[in-house]
């Protein structure tokens, strides 16, 4: 086959819907497109674990504190399958990881804002996983095999998550003064960043149309943005907080909600570096990388060792 | 019914939670994903452990008479509510004492420092509980019994997980040895109170630890030699956390663990 006959087949099988698998050949731009996206993604799950990390040892109840361990364990867990769907593309995971330390690739900025306040254990489930479960349902059907398989078990941990961090914020609303005052608080704090999460409007993305084409991506991001404000709008009127948008109303004509301005200039710096925890997230990263390094080592040499034994045995037993 | 009962299970309890904390510090800093969640793992069953064994001393404590629940524990905190005859919970005993009325071994509230003292420690503990929750299933206690069979399973995977870390480290590279060696030594000093009988040890009249002690040396010398490390020689142990007297550490980690228990009190979260 030429390589034009390979595109071709490439792009019936788009069309068809039938799932690009890791031996088939793909457009370089397809698998560099998924590799940033994908190795984005894990980042994110990894970084993601510093701010809820950030509140393990202060959880206000035992109860508490398992649900969170357990909930930041699953997102290592996510950035594990992540990482396993992205070296399915010919990327190791030491690569992305340099790229990550070295600052070539980016995470979801929403994890450099700081986690201050117990509820924002609530507000980070509730609002960043809802908006990160928007984003990723889609993707249990987009169009590369790896990635849709580690998806569908990565949004069934997710839905979990966004239900306690959901529930958190509940048990804050129905509790003293203070206990709602934190949870608005919260809210406050984390609306902006996380309707934010769904990227630049689809005026501004470089990337949207290439890869709706492709079916790595079905919905754009203004799209599941609206989609997200929705739904969550009405889960805060349900637990009695304001969302923080003065220009948030119901507009009966389009069957959504319109809401107000968003400042890209701050969603654009942050990406760029400046946001509030930047800085301490990656080094937290880089640290735990580069002090792990003699463990990694000798995970290494002693598993040498033992195969060059059991080599040994076998010659002295033949 | 006595306090004995009570300050047994919280023993227990203790070591279980200051563990299963000190654990949790690792999450999200582990030297490979694949073993930030496997101590994520270990720090849930810590946990999970410490939940049962607290809401079990919570049902001893609420069956005492007033007088004995007043003589239990000394912090402000829980004397209000006992005072006021409210029921203690789980949560109340492990958030709101203070660190003398904490029963746990000093091993369990040493820092993690790095990869190796945090597997050191471990690895130390791991093989007492093995030993320790092997007995207790014999318990006269049946909720303790139960707490105990449970718990065993988890334990073995610990034991199994810490032993092949030491290995590991002990004959990887020449830097992981020093580094794993030196933990050892340094932890070994706090693994003599493992198996002292303290005052409620005896009363309780349940596990003699002190009969523990050479199962566990020969299994810790096993997995030592298999590490090509040198067993430390037999020295002054420190001891005192089972009658609440701890190390500097213990205060830091409970300043931590119930600053929100402490900053918003009698609040459901």
């Amino acid at each position: 086959m030429t390589v034009h006959s390979f595109q071709e087949h490439f792009d019936k099988k788009i069309d068809d819907e039938v799932m690009i698998e890791p031996r088939d050949w793909m457009p370089d731009d397809y698998r560099k497109t998924l590799i940033r996206q994908i190795s984005q993604h894990a980042h994110s799950e990894i970084v993601g674990m510093l701010p809820e990390g950030n509140w393990i040892t202060r959880a206000p109840s035992l109860r508490r504190k398992a649900v969170l361990l357990a909930k930041v364990q699953d997102e290592g867990g996510h950035g594990l399958y992540l990482y396993s769907a992205a070296e399915t593309l010919g990327i190791s995971r030491d690569e992305m990881l340099d790229q990550l330390h070295t600052g070539k690739a980016k995470y979801s900025s929403i994890f450099n804002y700081p986690s201050l306040t117990w509820a924002d254990m609530g507000a980070i489930g509730w609002l960043v996983d809802g908006a990160a479960i928007m984003n990723q349902v889609p993707l249990c059907r987009t169009s590369y095999g790896p990635y849709a398989r580690a998806m569908v078990r990565v949004c069934k941990e997710e839905s979990f998550h966004q239900r306690q961090g959901f529930e958190i914020m509940l048990t804050l609303s129905n509790g003293t003064e203070v206990q709602k005052k934190m949870a608005q608080d919260a809210l406050n704090r984390w609306w902006w960043p996380s309707i934010m999460m769904f990227g630049p409007p689809d005026a501004d993305s470089p990337h949207t149309a290439q890869s709706m084409r492709w079916r790595i991506k079905r919905f754009t991001n203004d799209e599941l943005r609206q989609k997200f404000i929705d739904v969550t709008v009405e889960q805060a009127k349900l637990i009695g907080l304001t969302v923080p948008d003065p220009d948030l109303k119901w507009n009966d004509a389009t069957g959504h909600y319109d809401y107000g301005a968003i400042n890209w200039d701050e969603f654009w710096n942050v990406v760029k570096g400046n946001g509030p925890c930047n800085k301490e997230r990656l080094e937290a990263r880089k640290k735990a990388w580069e002090d792990g390094a003699w463990v990694r080592d000798a995970a290494l040499a002693y598993s040498k060792k033992r195969k060059a034994r059991k080599e040994n045995n076998k010659t002295l037993a033949a | 019914m006595s306090t004995n009962q009570l300050f047994y299970t919280l023993q227990i309890a203790d070591n279980a939670l200051i563990l299963g904390h000190r654990i949790s510090e690792w999450c999200g800093h582990g030297p490979i994903l694949e073993q930030d969640i496997a101590i994520t793992n270990t720090s849930l069953d810590h946990l999970g452990q410490a939940r049962s064994l607290y809401q079990h001393a919570a049902d001893l404590f609420n069956a005492l008479s007033s007088a004995e629940k007043t003589n239990c524990f000394a912090s402000a905190a829980l004397q209000a509510k006992i005072s006021k005859g409210e029921n203690l919970t789980e949560d109340d005993l492990a958030y709101l004492r203070d660190g003398w009325d904490f029963r746990n071994v000093l091993l369990v509230e040493q820092p993690n420092k790095d990869w190796a003292y945090t597997i050191a420690r471990s690895f130390f503990y791991d093989a007492y509980n093995f030993c320790f929750y092997t007995e207790l299933q014999k318990s006269k206690d049946s909720a303790l019994a139960a707490i105990a069979e449970k718990s065993l399973k988890e334990v073995t995977y610990h034991l199994r997980w810490s032993s092949e870390w030491v290995i590991r480290l002990g004959d990887g590279t020449d830097e992981s040895h020093a580094r794993i060696q030196e933990a050892i030594n340094s932890y070994w000093a706090f693994t003599g109170e493992l198996f002292e009988m303290s005052v409620v040890d005896k009363a309780a009249g349940e596990v003699d630890v002190n009969a523990l002690k050479p199962v566990w040396l020969q299994r810790v010398t096993t997995v030592l030699d298999e590490a090509t490390i040198t067993v430390p020689k037999d020295a002054w142990m420190h001891s005192g956390g089972k009658d609440g007297r701890h190390t500097e550490h213990l205060g830091y980690i409970l300043a931590e663990m119930q600053f929100m228990q402490r900053a918003y009190p009698n609040m459901e979260w």
